[in-house]
């Protein structure tokens, strides 16, 4: 064999390998229906929290209380890259998309673990990513929708992966990016704009998810004379904040988005004074047209970073007689809030602080509004401590509803305090606005502290704790499933366990150390009859963030956690 | 040259007598001495300067310096953010640069290499040539300015 033909020969026979290992296109991929979405079938996970309404609850019970014991891993991938993975793999009949941090969407067999495609973002070499990460991808008929860290949202083409449409959104140059999951409603990519450090206005958009044409966009901060704009004084509606970084949940029944909305900025209250509307809020908005039909408002005129943006969950709940049709929020702010959900309003049920807090001195009983110890409120020229911190009792990290247990599971954090001095700063577009140094924000453990993480079971009804799981040597940063199960699962510790609790009781029955830590959604999902348990781990961004700023002011706080991200996925052993 | 990128002095071509020894660093474009552009199309354009003790620096980063004078790329080499802050290093007593983004931090006096958080590889250095006025650049960047993308 002549040279040539030999390292042709060669080239081909790699070439050969590489299809092998890339099993692609997909075939037989189940379309997205608008009626599938609104019922989802048990074993398949394609919504943000699997369902609209945002429970995060799976109806499976394979595994469950009695066998989780002998959950073993199935397989693994690595996605690659490291930052904090965030994403819930998204699962449609057999099909696993991934979607990781630096914008990448990779497509799995679910059951084998072998790759369909891959896609990767090339974002731009001057981008400046706080937030690096993706919160999954949405899925409508034959595609698959991405919105990517440099401001534009994406249609791949779900058996290929290969580019369908690409719409620019805003300006990545100007602090504008997208980290969150889009939420699909009848033939609609609803996305919402980080950048809440960047002097943004918030806003939620939605394209046509056949064309990538925008269909409308809704600040969540009035313009000029619109209604809300009395609680802004000058131009500071302009560049305060609001942003809309998470996905919404949806009632298919009055056709109404709920979608939550960020910090005022920037930080100090005083900077921006009024209540700053819409800000920390939830919206009701009219997937149609935009039009916002109501809100409610968790906390006015925002200081200490509080976005609210996890959207609440829909729950009807029974209380005191009667089926409330509840819009249930743990809130960053530390308060656990029961709203009922009108058709012209959202009004407030009841509300109580779920960690400790020094902020708030009570709850208007009939307007819902907290009441504000200003010693604890920050401002400019002066440090102002708050408990809990900033990071609040529950960030993004979205907690869960059984509907068999009727308990709300919430990722919370107890006995952090922080603090810093506000600072009148110029805005230079694209460059951190903060109102602070960022330097100079404070995490501190409260005097006396026992633990810091705490896995809580709460009965909305009541106001109740069911139980609690303290964690004394780790934060608790990674969002909450349940499942029919009675299992409730978990990461979110920097000792880089994945772990399966009893639903009823909070008794720990299964616990496995990943790769890293874990900082996403777990997912439950079926194929071919037998259930499965997926959850991405990989440690970054604001897990990492509490880690540095609490390393060396607590004993055996463990600083030392592996970034990297790997999926794993469970089943119970044969 | 290189000339401040903020302040009151923005645009002012940087002198080694202008610089604080011991820090803070100054934040600076590059400038063409030939077309007089100063070079701020890109944000990865921008680099620190401090004034260090020349003592201090090892070998490489003297061989780099202009007198106790050093620059890097601004850029983290992480997710891109812009280094803002001159503090304290985590595991030490000296002050350091450290992106506020990611907590990441590097040591000016030893190539800038990472010494606490998720950073990957050192700064790109710019070496400065040693002489008498206005800071000059001697050659290009060492490494690549900018963060990892995906592999």
């Amino acid at each position: 064999m002549a040279l040539k033909q030999w390292l042709l020969a060669g080239l081909l026979a790699s070439t050969c390998l590489v299809t092998i290992a890339a099993a692609g296109p997909i075939e037989n991929y189940s379309p997205v229906t608008a009626d599938r979405l609104k019922n989802p079938e048990p074993g398949n996970w394609m919504h943000y929290r699997r369902t609209y309404d945002g429970q995060g609850y799976s109806p499976l019970d394979q595994i469950n209380t009695s066998n989780v014991k002998n959950l073993v891993p199935v397989w693994t991938f690595s996605t690659g890259v490291v930052e904090g993975h965030e994403a819930p793999p998204i699962i449609n009949n057999g099909v696993m998309f991934v979607a990781t941090p630096a914008g990448q969407v990779i497509a799995l067999n679910a059951k084998t673990g072998d790759e369909y495609w891959r896609y990767k973002r090339q974002l731009p070499e001057d981008l400046f990513q706080l937030h690096p990460t993706n919160r999954g991808v949405g899925l409508w008929q034959d595609k698959v929708y991405l919105a990517t860290t440099d401001d534009h949202v994406v249609a791949l083409e779900a058996k290929t992966g290969k580019v369908v449409w690409d719409t620019k959104v805003q300006d990545y140059k100007k602090g504008q990016y997208l980290t969150l999951m889009p939420l699909i409603v009848d033939g609609k990519v609803i996305v919402g704009g980080s950048g809440g450090e960047f002097g943004v206005r918030g806003y939620v958009v939605a394209f046509d998810a056949d064309t990538g044409k925008e269909l409308w966009r809704t600040f969540t901060i009035p313009g000029a004379g619109e209604p809300g704009s009395e609680t802004w004084q000058g131009e500071d509606w302009k560049t305060g904040g609001g942003s809309a970084w998470m996905t919404g949940n949806y009632d298919p029944d009055t056709k109404t988005v709920y979608w939550g909305t960020g910090n005022a900025a920037p930080w100090p209250g005083d900077i921006h004074p009024g209540d700053n509307l819409y800000t920390s809020s939830v919206l009701a908005l009219d997937p149609d047209s935009g039009k916002m039909k109501t809100y409610f408002q968790y906390h006015q005129n925002d200081s200490w970073d509080w976005d609210e943006v996890d959207a609440p969950m829909l729950v009807d709940l029974q209380k005191d007689g009667r089926t409330i049709k509840s819009l249930i929020h743990p809130g960053r702010n530390a308060i656990f809030w029961v709203l009922e959900r009108k058709p012209d309003s959202i009004k407030y049920v009841a509300g109580w602080p779920f960690v400790h807090t020094d902020v708030w001195k009570g709850i208007e009983p009939e307007s819902g509004k907290p009441i504000v110890d200003p010693a604890h409120k920050p401002v400019i020229g002066k440090r102002v401590e708050f408990c809990p911190s900033l990071w609040g009792g529950k960030d993004w990290p979205s907690a869960s509803y059984s509907q068999k247990t009727g308990l709300v599971y919430v990722p919370a954090n107890e006995n952090f305090c922080g603090g810093f001095t506000g600072e009148k700063v110029p805005l230079v577009a694209g460059q951190l606005w903060l109102g602070t140094k960022p330097e100079d924000i404070g995490l501190t453990p409260r005097p006396g502290a026992t633990h810091f993480g705490e896995l809580q079971a709460w009965d909305p009804a009541t106001g109740k704790k069911a139980w609690s799981h303290n964690f004394p040597k780790s934060q608790l940063f990674g969002s909450v499933t349940a499942t029919a199960g009675d299992l409730v699962l978990v990461g979110g510790t920097n000792d880089r366990m994945f772990r399966a609790f009893h639903a009823k009781t909070g008794e720990l029955l299964w616990e496995q150390k990943t790769n890293s830590g874990i900082m996403a959604m777990p997912i439950a999902y079926e194929v071919d009859g037998t259930q499965y348990i997926a959850v991405q781990s990989g440690w970054g961004i604001d897990a990492q963030r509490i880690q540095d700023a609490l390393a060396g002011k607590v004993d055996g706080f463990e600083n030392n956690v592996p970034q990297g991200g790997v999926v794993w996925v469970f089943a119970v052993k044969k | 040259m290189l000339v401040f990128s903020e302040g009151e002095r923005a645009g002012d071509v940087i002198k080694p007598e202008d610089l604080k020894a011991g820090g803070p660093p100054v934040r600076a474009w590059p400038k063409d001495p030939k077309t007089s552009v100063v070079r701020m199309g890109s944000r990865l354009n921008e680099v620190l300067v401090v004034k260090l003790d020349p003592a201090e620096l090892d070998e490489e980063t003297r061989s780099r310096a202009a007198g106790g004078v050093v620059a890097y790329s601004a850029i983290c080499v992480h997710t891109g953010c812009p280094i803002t802050a001159w503090v304290k290093a985590a595991g030490g007593d000296k002050d350091v640069f450290k992106c506020v983004c990611h907590n990441s931090e590097y040591d000016p006096r030893q190539s800038a290499q990472v010494i606490f958080g998720p950073a990957p590889r050192r700064l790109p250095a710019l070496p400065l040539a040693a002489g008498d006025g206005p800071l000059t650049v001697a050659a290009t960047f060492i490494g690549k300015v900018g963060a990892q993308q995906a592999r």
